[in-house]
């Protein structure tokens, strides 16, 4: 079932042509690698996603539904998370309170609100949990390892229980070991049934956890396949212009 | 395949119940306050011992008092310290703030139109501040240094460069409420106090207190986690500026008196006084109780040498000194945990 669908998106900024016309399906429960080279448009196309700015042309269905996003708040509410490169984490915080960030949950006595923090962190363990994470709730995020800040980024998403979660190359600056870690969350993310979209430069990671990728060439998509149809030297010709289109 | 990933989380388990998070004890003892207050054990200690003087009720009496300003002020820094800006306009809103009470008391007018003058002045210049920097992006150490001057001017402006003594009709209760005690605490100290316990409880415990740390440790996720960073921003600067008026308002009635030149140079000394309390200058770290600790340290050390017969002029030294001591010491912390 189709989940969301871009019809000819389009985006310019002033004479620069950033994406022509994109056309992309993702259906439900599947990982979509979507790779290219710098400047090749995937950035644009992942924050046109997640709502950062409009496209200049196009239209996205989500479920159907004709969707406009102006601000990434818009997305979130349609179900449609972000992990973002940075990962966009407040280091003086702890692993629970990061996760709750903007969406608190709260007790009240009588008029008082007060933030429920046994109720967050409990709710942030059981994430970690699923998430076979060993993150902490009470600990700072400073103190963290790569592979932890990228737990909490992503148990920070499922707290929605979204549609689908765009990463947004989640293993560029992180050791081998922590490689695995990161691949290992996407397939926990796949077995929850959330759809992922995975901007990645490194080959082997999109070829281990994706169903299909999907390759961009100067703001053009020049193939989409499954990725039992194809291989990395195929992938890589794509992305570098040596095979026109597949 | 299952066999080998079930030891390995098994593993995982072990080495997480290994690592005992941190207990609330420990938590205290790893805060810079913790360590500043034994030092103002430490050198209370001391004094007793070299001064008579020193732990006799009235002069018990004198320091809390003398701090319990500062104190205050130091609250509102602190929150502002939060979100890696800074407020050197405190020391001159106390002179305007002071001025206006004094203006509008003077006229005949109650205490409680006085106070609503003197936060409502405060409130409209915090919101300045707040509002150049949040909204229009401006530097705070610059935004607040331009403030500096111009409450200052205007506080001489208004006063005509004249003391203001005469307080109208409430003038008794004006000058009980920042003069006198009730059982034996000055009352600018239980005003502290009871704020103290308030920062530390909306720090801990409520949204907005939540959003000002993550504001602090990280503008731009706060941001897309949908906080509204701006207001926060504006309300930092807006409860600062509260705090300095509350002050001015409380020290005014002290000395029953006031000039345009109240709380000149305090800006330093209530920064001071929030670093050493913990609060770190780049943003996302403070703490309620740091700041009181630290206001009475800087009170201490200026105590302490009057009463060692040192000469008073070198108390700006020793403050700074702490100050100093107080920033290397927590670089040195941070170096240890990374």
């Amino acid at each position: 079932m189709t989940l969301l669908s871009l019809n000819q998106v389009t985006k310019n900024f002033g004479a620069i042509h950033a994406l022509l016309g994109v056309d992309l399906e993702i259906n439900a429960g599947e990982a979509v690698g979507l790779m290219g080279d710098n400047g090749a448009g995937k950035s644009t196309l992942m924050k046109i996603i997640a709502g950062n700015f409009p496209p200049s042309s196009g239209n996205m269905h989500l479920d159907g539904e004709d969707v406009h996003f102006t601000k990434p708040m818009d997305a979130r509410e349609k179900g449609i998370e972000i992990v973002y490169q940075d990962l966009a984490l407040c280091d003086n915080l702890t692993a629970a309170a990061n996760v709750f960030l903007g969406r608190e949950l709260h007790r009240r006595i009588g008029p008082i609100k007060y933030l429920d923090h046994e109720a967050m962190n409990e709710r942030a363990a059981e994430l970690f949990a699923e998430l076979k994470s060993e993150t902490r709730p009470r600990d700072l995020v400073r103190q963290m390892s790569g592979g932890q800040r990228q737990a909490v980024a992503i148990a920070r998403t499922r707290l929605s229980e979204p549609k689908l979660v765009l990463m947004d190359e989640p293993t560029a600056a992180i050791s081998v070991r922590q490689v695995a870690e990161v691949l290992d969350l996407i397939h926990r993310l796949k077995e929850a049934n959330h759809a992922v979209v995975l901007v990645s430069h490194r080959m082997p990671d999109v070829f281990s956890v994706c169903d299909r990728v999907a390759v961009l060439r100067r703001g053009s998509k020049v193939a989409d396949r499954p990725i039992g149809d194809t291989s990395p030297e195929e992938i890589t010709g794509l992305i570098i212009g040596a095979i026109e289109t597949a | 395949m299952t066999n080998s990933k079930e030891t390995s989380h098994a593993d995982i388990d072990e080495s997480i119940s290994a690592k005992q998070e941190m207990s609330g004890l420990q938590a205290i003892t790893r805060s810079q306050p913790f360590w500043v207050a034994m030092a103002i054990l430490v050198m209370a200690a001391v004094m007793s011992q070299v001064s008579d003087v020193f732990m006799t009720e009235r002069n018990m009496f004198n320091i809390t008092r003398n701090f319990a300003f500062f104190g205050i002020m130091a609250l509102g820094m602190s929150a502002v310290i939060v979100t890696a800006g800074i407020d050197l306009s405190v020391g001159s809103l106390m002179g305007l703030t002071g001025v206006v009470t004094g203006l509008v008391m003077q006229q005949g007018y109650s205490i409680g139109l006085g106070f609503a003058a003197c936060m409502g002045t405060a409130a409209i210049v915090g919101f300045i501040n707040g509002w150049l920097i949040a909204y229009l992006r401006m530097a705070p150490f610059v935004v607040t240094l331009g403030m500096l001057a111009i409450a200052r001017s205007i506080g001489m402006v208004i006063s005509n460069n004249k003391m203001i003594y005469e307080f109208g009709p409430d003038q008794d209760l004006f000058e009980w409420i920042g003069g006198e005690s009730v059982v034996g605490v000055p009352n600018p100290v239980w005003v502290m106090m009871i704020l103290t316990v308030v920062f530390w409880w909306v720090y801990r415990y409520t949204t907005w207190g939540r959003w000002v740390f993550a504001v602090g440790g990280n503008q731009n996720a706060a941001k897309m986690a949908g906080i509204p960073v701006e207001q926060v921003i504006v309300s930092v600067y807006v409860l600062c500026s509260l705090c300095a008026g509350l002050a001015a308002f409380l020290l005014v009635g002290w000395f029953g008196s006031v000039t345009n030149a109240l709380g000149v140079t305090y800006e330093l000394n209530v920064i001071a006084a929030t670093v050493i309390g913990g609060a770190n200058l780049m943003g996302g770290v403070a703490y309620a109780f740091g700041a009181p600790i630290g206001a009475a340290l800087m009170e201490l050390i200026r105590n302490s040498l009057l009463l060692a017969g040192i000469d008073a002029l070198w108390q700006q030294f020793f403050v700074g000194l702490f100050l100093i001591l107080a920033v290397l010491l927590e670089q040195i912390r941070n170096r240890e945990k990374s």
